[in-house]
């Protein structure tokens, strides 16, 4: 494949994600390492339910009281709207409108920014009230299921920087189409993990 | 030399293809609308349940969460990730396997791990 | 362009392998590295034996033996058994389905560079004499406590080991989903292809908890965690679970394609299409299937109840039935064919009885009150090694003889193949089968070394024999490669004479861009139709031949996977040295800018011209004459 092939919206296909076998194959690929990190974190959740509230004889903290839904909102808010801006850069990279596409995009990214950065702030914040990771078999498992997906955010925010710059000066092609689209599907897929997190961990930890 | 066929779409083609995705995209946001109003009731619902104000008990609101949850999801995949085009056969059939042994697994780990 | 300017000399050769994306290539690295790791393993089991030949040995201490058993397990199935079946699906399953190369070439190699490193990490704890101890399923109160590194090298080895397999089993699900040739339809596909294809889905949804499991162990041995730890509210069970979630499909990961192999020799010894091709399909996606439901009937005696228990107990022996289906139809195979008692076939044979006894003692064991009585006895050993020697080793043997001529262009030699196979049968038998007695007569299994006057003395004896007898056979066979290697004689297309499926319809070794032209498929057994319709090339092409497109070699899988290497010591190290943590960080940092690297150049391959591919044709044609 060549990458100086000059399309125009007439000529862009209507798959761009799937028009050559490399991109097939990385699309398909990609869904089945996305069926893969299902189990990852199904089993990461499994662990979590198993181990929540549970610690050394005379710990103090629970689901109850630990959590600050009204954080958790704004988070979720913001990873939320981080998967509209993402569809809307998927709808220019169909329509082969770069610069626009490359714009949504730089907004996911701050979105996801703005929630890691929430996040941290979350984590920190619970460090000081003395929940520390090596605190006891819950902070073990909440740090790691949400840590896992903080994880995921991070290399998702390197991975569409990446991208944006590398691909700044040439513009689309076929090459680079299925790269953007596969973060698209990552950084949906996060927020299918969220999604999961809001409701299992927060939500349903404060309801008891 | 490459392997994928320039096509031209005449205007007529290229009009009619840019209004489906206008379209598309509209029943994208229609269904960011209704996520977020899943969102709002979910965490909703639990403010009430913290505050008494609404009664509902939460053999109520655990189950109800737990549904508007995987109606969210179903969404994130099936227009968001554009799961309900085609050539998504075996995406489905993978993701459906992962999401039953992903059910599988945590009902195992409330159930049969013992204290 | 590799094919005309190839560079000779030591240093070249070192390269072109280091840096390979052949799927050929690959397959034959992983052969020969799982082959490896296969004698390590089978030095370890030796030792085992040899210490319980006589009661009261001292021979090794306790300690090593603990070493010894662990060791022997771990390497036996993620270093050995697993990687060469991973030879022969990378080698043999992109050439049936009448593919260029595997999906992801690049990925490829980084999946066998993850296996090396991993393994070569997981046995460097015998050079620091600390060794892993807690049994190959370091369960964890004794893995928490184990002392020393140990274990460390356990949860890190297997953590970048078991990365590669998940990349190997998306590897070959994508390229089975999208590369087929024209006409191959799923239905189409030879059973080894189906079995790959399967054994792979299984593989990508079994990893993950095993990725998970471990780093649980890392972080509650080396980053104070407590996801085991009971006195911090942790649960030991957790970590039964998530092993078995994944061993289970582990154990079939390692038998399907150990089927799929059986299934193409009787086929092709017995000179007949496979009996029920569709059932046996169908049965090979329900043991996939059934495969993730039984997980805990590994832990009947935990205590997880009598309804767990009793469903579990269910599922498990629902699976004999798809099983017995393909025990009937590899018996209907050879029913009424025109049968040549080869080396691949007689493994084949030997297979079928070897394995229903394996797979009878399964289904006692599923029977959760008869476990309690057999658990952690011998006859455990006596039944996963009935199930793995018999089943998944018979397998390695007959394809490696079954295949060799398409990997290396030589044919091993028969009667010392022959000889093999008595020796390695018998021997087998004769290990493991006295085993059922005595777990019968209650000897337990992981013990040291036992008293005197239990009656147990002559019938480990008997199994030392055996295993010394199996030792033979080995070694009869290590003779065989290296002299065939030696030897040397050039073997054409299809060296067995019968071969039914699209590998053997090109040169062996086949060119590294396998097809000239991309076959035309028309039906299952694809080259048995060409034969029978007399067809001279052997192939019907489905497009002419045109310039082929290639991906280039790359040494970055290997930097990355090296960075993962130095990156596992800093972590094992890091509680202990003020080296530790930079270390780990510098590793880790090694692997992102080399996935940089790999991400930020662009590497679009190259073609190979059609002039050069007729070239090639022409120098095959006539070296033939």
């Amino acid at each position: 494949m060549d990458l100086n092939t000059k399309f125009t919206p007439e000529t862009w296909p209507a798959h761009p994600e799937r028009a050559t076998m490399e991109a097939k194959n990385k699309f398909v690929g990609f869904w089945l390492f996305l069926g893969g990190e299902t189990i990852l974190f199904a089993t990461l959740f499994a662990t979590y339910m198993a181990l929540k509230n549970k610690g050394p004889s005379g710990f103090g903290f629970t689901t109850q009281e630990l959590y600050t839904l009204p954080l958790v909102f704004v988070m979720t808010m913001l990873l939320l709207t981080s998967s509209l801006t993402s569809v809307y850069a998927m709808y220019h990279l169909k329509s082969f409108n770069f610069k626009k596409m490359q714009l949504w995009l730089g907004l996911t990214a701050l979105l996801g920014l703005g929630f890691l950065m929430l996040e941290v702030y979350e984590f920190s914040h619970y460090v000081q009230e003395g929940f520390t990771f090596s605190n006891s078999a819950f902070s073990s498992a909440f740090y790691t299921l949400v840590g896992t997906h903080g994880f995921h955010v991070a290399v998702g925010l390197v991975w569409i920087t990446l991208l944006i710059f590398r691909n700044s000066k040439r513009g689309l092609n076929l090459y680079n189409a299925t790269k953007y689209y596969t973060f698209s599907l990552y950084w949906h897929f996060i927020d299918v993990v969220w999604v999961f997190i809001f409701t299992v961990v927060y939500l349903m930890g404060v309801v008891g | 030399m490459s392997e994928v066929q320039m096509i031209k779409r005449s205007p007529a083609e290229q009009s009619l293809s840019q209004r489906r995705a206008k379209e598309a995209m509209r029943s994208q946001v229609a269904m960011f609308a209704l996520m977020i109003f899943l969102t709002l009731v979910s965490f909703s619902m639990v403010f009430a349940h913290l505050n008494d104000v609404a009664g509902f008990s939460k053999f109520f609101i655990i189950p109800t969460l737990f549904l508007f949850a995987a109606v969210q999801v179903g969404l994130q995949l099936y227009y968001f990730m554009h799961m309900n085009e085609k050539g998504h056969g075996i995406p489905q059939m993978f993701m459906f396997t992962g999401a039953m042994l992903g059910f599988l697994i945590p009902l195992t780990f409330v159930t049969i791990v013992w204290w | 362009m590799s094919s005309v300017a190839q560079k000779s000399g030591f240093g070249a050769t070192l390269w072109d392998w280091l840096t390979t994306v052949d799927h050929k290539k690959i397959g034959i690295l992983y052969l020969l590295g799982g082959l490896f790791f296969f004698v390590l393993g089978g030095i370890e089991a030796m030792i085992i034996r040899l210490q319980l030949m006589t009661p009261n040995n001292d021979l090794v201490s306790a300690g090593l033996f603990n070493d010894l058993i662990t060791m022997h397990g771990t390497t036996m199935i993620f270093l050995a058994a697993m990687p060469i079946l991973f030879g022969f699906m990378n080698a043999i399953m992109p050439l049936q389905i009448g593919a260029r190369d595997v999906a992801f070439p690049f990925i490829n190699s980084l999946g066998f560079w993850m296996f090396a490193f991993g393994g070569l990490f997981l046995n460097i704890s015998w050079l620091f004499g600390e060794v892993p101890d807690a049994g190959w399923t370091s369960y964890a109160s004794l893995s928490l406590h184990s002392p020393g590194h140990g274990v460390d090298f356990y949860a890190i080895g297997l953590q970048i080991a078991g990365g590669g397999t998940l990349m190997a089993g998306i590897n070959f699900l994508v390229t089975i989903i999208n590369m087929r040739a024209p006409g191959m339809t799923y239905m189409r596909m030879p059973l080894f292809t189906w079995t790959t294809f399967v054994a792979s889905a299984m593989i990508l949804f079994a990893f993950p908890p095993l990725t998970v499991g471990l780093f649980f162990l890392t972080f509650d041995r080396m980053f104070s965690g407590n996801f085991f730890d009971h006195t911090m509210g942790g649960n030991t069970i957790i970590w039964e679970h998530i092993f078995w979630i994944f061993g289970h499909p582990e154990v079939y990961i390692l038998i399907l394609p150990a089927f799929g192999i059986f299934s193409e020799i009787f086929s092709v010894f017995s000179r007949k299409r496979l009996f029920g091709y569709t059932a046996m399909v169908f049965a090979t996606v329900l043991i996939g299937f059934l495969g993730f439901m039984v997980w805990a009937h590994h832990m009947f005696t935990v205590g997880l109840g009598p309804t767990a228990n009793a469903i579990f107990a269910v599922a498990t022996m629902a699976i004999a039935v798809p099983t017995g289906v393909k025990i009937f139809n590899w018996l209907l195979t050879i029913w009424g064919g025109s049968i040549k008692v080869t080396t691949p076939m007689l493994y084949a044979l030997g297979f079928i009885p070897s394995f229903v006894m394996g797979g009878v003692t399964g289904v006692m064991q599923g029977a959760a009150p008869l476990d309690y009585q057999l658990h952690d006895s011998y006859f455990i050993v006596a039944h996963f090694h009935y199930v793995i020697v018999g089943g998944v080793v018979l397998a390695i043997f007959a394809g490696l003889h079954y295949w060799w001529p398409k990997m290396f262009g030589t044919m091993l030699n028969e009667l010392l193949g022959k000889i093999t196979f008595v020796f390695f049968f018998v021997g087998f038998h004769m290990t493991f089968l006295i085993q059922h007695w005595l777990g019968f007569w209650g000897m337990p299994r992981r013990v040291w070394t036992f008293m005197d006057g239990q009656g147990w003395n002559i019938a480990n004896l008997v199994s030392t024999i055996g295993a010394l007898l199996m030792a033979i056979g080995f070694t009869v066979m290590l003779i065989n490669i290296i002299m065939t290697t030696i030897k040397n004689e050039r073997v054409g297309n299809d060296p067995w004479g019968d071969g039914r499926t699209l590998e053997w319809a090109i040169p062996s070794p086949p060119p590294f861009y396998n097809f000239p032209a991309t076959p035309l498929v028309r039906g299952l057994d694809t080259l048995w139709i060409e034969k029978m319709e007399g067809s001279k090339e052997m192939i019907t092409p489905a497009e002419p031949i045109t310039d082929i497109h290639m991906p280039h070699g790359s040494i970055i899988p290997m930097l990355m996977t090296l960075g993962l290497f130095i990156a596992g010591f800093g972590a094992m190290f890091h509680q202990e040295t003020s080296w530790g943590l930079g270390v780990l960080i510098f590793g880790l940092a090694f692997t992102f800018v080399a996935m940089a690297a790999r991400s930020l150049k662009d590497d679009l391959g190259y073609y190979v011209t059609k002039e050069q591919i007729l070239q090639d044709q022409e120098n095959i044609k006539r070296g033939r004459n």
